[in-house]
């Protein structure tokens, strides 16, 4: 009975630069590659996902060194060289797979922490491996640990809730601030790399329409079009601040774009809706007098940084008992693995007394002319009993946890005592 | 036999005001769950005791201090639970619980008699202008533990030291929206309680105490107030800040107003 193991291998986004990852991804979709590792004789089941982060096969074998080499062969031949791919795959052997597995899972291992979107793509690519049924027994079971873990994570800590970059801070201090961000006006002023990350970010929180005011019309529009938005110039600054609810800052102006006085003779015109302000510009943009008017917040880069801060200590904490969960789901999970080890032994051991038990109790009851039905019964019952009895312990041993012996140790004892090893050569 | 049904309401809203306590603090979902379930029990209770109560009295249970107080509380859990389905604001079971289970502590303490009616308020009016008035203010309140909720998270934003209660509040705009609505229904069912009430005074004639004067005009200040209130809001657009504190301060009026009757032992 040889020992199948289970194999993960695979490129994320921190070991591998994103022009080999590029060149890795399964563009093609799931159908084909899992058909071609379907050829490879050596795997017993397997599974692949690939996101714009990380490329990863796991499956099941009983010769990993050597299946390892055949499926990347397979999947990446032609696609990077050899010396540039060796290097950048990581490989994790059985409760290592599962383990890192779950904390994919559990979106511990994302770029952006606890982010929920890798669950979903995690399912969809297990829905695949699922419909072209090349996940068995064990494969099925661990995806399922791994969504029940992940799932765990996410109502036992507060992990997915955090933000970790400027513009995740500012969109949560924006809910903070207006409930929900659908429907709402952007405006960029200037257009730095930052602004239009975090602008980016805002649409795809469901903001109705960004502005792009800057100091040359021309950028502006350029900008404008990337957003499907509008341009305006510098000059009508106040004008459309009266439509706006959020407002990213980041000229390279020297002086102050907007003053307390500009912002406080906007407000009735808006009827005093809130108005959130970021400026992420260095020296500022705005006057931070302005955070003292009613319903107007004012953050610059600091205070963002701060909320970046504080969001990430937390995380820490909670990082540590999303490990812990991970955890705890490997072992359990490698627990059945181990089970299931012993379970043919059981089935065998079963099977041989119940045959055994069969045998003698033809060749008795055939000699005992004339007995009931009843008495038969209880013939059988007893030689089953006896049967049951005698393979208590043995049983209790194969199940049980022995400091003396492994697993494999008590395996081939009882395999070796009962006489349970005519289908191997040894 | 009432009196029980009270006292079993009392333990649950307090088991309900714990619970959602455990949970502003710890944030466990099951923790709220259990809290939801302790309130509406509660609520149900009450609900039931009031009716008993109105049984074994004979008249609306409208007229001691105890009773008072009670279907304040009453009112103001039926407020939270018919609210909570339509505008769901985070966390603010968490205040409006406590808020009932000290309102119905304090109906505890006052003497829980059922007294007869005094001859002058036997008059239809009064259980109609009462009850309409007291649900005006259990409005008026909900506005105002908004109101509290919203100075708290405004200035988490504003001092940008995001502590205990910025995780714990809701948006600022969830808060002003509830302020809004409740102070909607509110402003409208004090007027309408406060025409009943001078209806009935005009029926009644003569009889006036000092404790009927002075309830007179602190009722008019509470509803200038309000009236200020809803102009600057609907008319001027105010919103934020301002209106929490003018919805505060002029909860603080009604406070005084109901003192007053309080002081009176009920009645008018």
């Amino acid at each position: 009975m040889g020992r199948d193991s289970i194999v993960l291998l695979g490129v994320n986004h921190k070991n591998t630069p994103l022009e080999i990852r590029e060149k890795l991804a399964l563009s093609s979709g799931y159908e084909e590659p899992l058909n071609q590792l379907r050829q490879l004789r050596s795997l017993k089941e397997h599974y692949l996902l690939s996101t714009c982060n990380r490329v990863e096969v796991l499956f099941v074998c009983a010769e990993p060194e050597q299946t390892r080499r055949e499926v990347l062969e397979l999947l990446f031949a032609g696609r990077v060289s050899w010396e540039d791919l060796e290097p950048c795959i990581y490989t994790h052997f059985s409760s290592e797979a599962v383990r890192h597995l779950f904390t994919v899972a559990a979106s511990l291992d994302s770029m952006i922490v606890g982010e929920a979107q890798i669950l979903g793509q995690l399912k969809e690519a297990y829905r695949h491996a699922s419909e072209q049924k090349t996940a068995g027994l064990i494969l099925n079971r661990l995806l399922h640990k791994a969504f029940s873990a992940a799932k765990r994570v996410r109502t036992e800590t507060r992990i997915g809730a955090s933000a970790v970059s400027i513009s995740y801070a500012a969109v949560e201090l924006g809910r903070k601030i207006f409930g929900d961000l659908q429907g709402k006006q952007a405006m960029l002023v200037g257009a730095g790399e930052m602004a239009e990350l975090a602008a980016e970010h805002l649409i795809s929180q469901g903001i109705a329409e960004v502005t792009v005011v800057n100091r040359t019309l021309e950028r502006a529009v350029k900008l404008a079009a990337r957003f499907k938005g509008q341009a305006a110039s510098l000059d009508e600054l106040l004008e459309q601040l009266a439509e706006t609810d959020i407002l990213i800052s980041s000229t390279g102006a020297t002086d102050l774009i907007l003053s307390k006085k500009d912002v406080a003779s906007i407000m009735p015109r808006r009827r005093h809706r809130p108005l959130f302000l970021i400026d992420i510009a260095v020296p500022r943009d705005l006057d931070p007098e302005i955070n003292t008017l009613d319903n107007v917040y004012l953050y610059d880069i600091d205070d963002l940084n701060n909320v970046v801060e504080m969001n990430k200590e937390q995380r820490d904490r909670e990082a540590v008992k999303a490990k812990r969960i991970v955890e705890e789901e490997t072992i359990k999970f490698m627990r059945w693995l181990e089970a299931m080890e012993v379970t043919p032994t059981i089935v065998e051991l079963q099977a041989a007394a119940e045959s055994i038990c069969q045998a003698e109790l033809e060749k008795t009851l055939s000699r005992l002319n004339g007995i009931s039905d009843k008495e038969r019964k209880s013939v059988e019952r007893m030689a089953s009993a006896i049967a049951g009895k005698l393979l208590h312990h043995p049983l209790q041993y194969l199940k049980s946890e022995h400091e003396c012996a492994n697993r494999q140790e008590r395996i081939a004892v009882v395999r070796s005592l009962f006489h349970l090893n005519q289908d191997e050569a040894s | 036999m009432s009196y029980l049904l009270f006292l079993c309401s009392l333990a649950a809203y307090w088991a309900a005001a714990i619970f959602y306590a455990v949970f502003f603090v710890g944030r466990k979902k099951k923790v709220r769950g259990w809290g939801r379930a302790f309130f509406f029990t509660a609520a149900a209770l009450h609900t039931v005791n009031i009716a008993a109560r109105y049984l074994e009295a004979g008249h609306t249970p409208i007229t001691s201090i105890h009773e008072i107080i009670s279907f304040f509380a009453w009112s103001i859990a039926c407020g939270h639970i018919t609210f909570r389905w339509r505008y769901p604001v985070k966390n603010f079971g968490a205040f409006a619980s406590l808020v009932v289970a000290l309102l119905m502590l304090a109906a505890a303490f006052a003497p829980h008699e059922i007294m007869p009616l005094p001859p002058e308020l036997r008059s239809w009016l009064l259980p109609v202008h009462a009850s309409i008035s007291i649900v005006a203010d259990a409005f008026l309140a909900l506005a105002a533990i908004g109101g509290l909720m919203y100075l708290i998270q405004e200035r988490q934003l504003k001092q940008k030291r995001f502590g205990f209660f910025y995780h714990r509040l809701p948006s600022l705009d969830t808060l002003d929206t509830l302020n809004q609505h409740c102070v909607s229904i509110g402003f409208p069912l004090m007027t309408l309680g406060m025409i009943v009430g001078s209806v009935w005074a005009f029926q009644l004639g003569g009889q006036r105490s000092w404790g009927w004067h002075s309830k007179i005009v602190g009722a008019l200040v509470t509803w200038l107030l309000y009236a200020g209130l809803m102009h600057l809001r609907f008319a001027k657009g105010w919103r934020g800040r301002q209106v929490a504190l003018l919805t505060m301060l002029a909860f603080c009026a009604t406070l005084v107003t109901f003192f007053f009757l309080l002081l009176k032992g009920g009645g008018s």
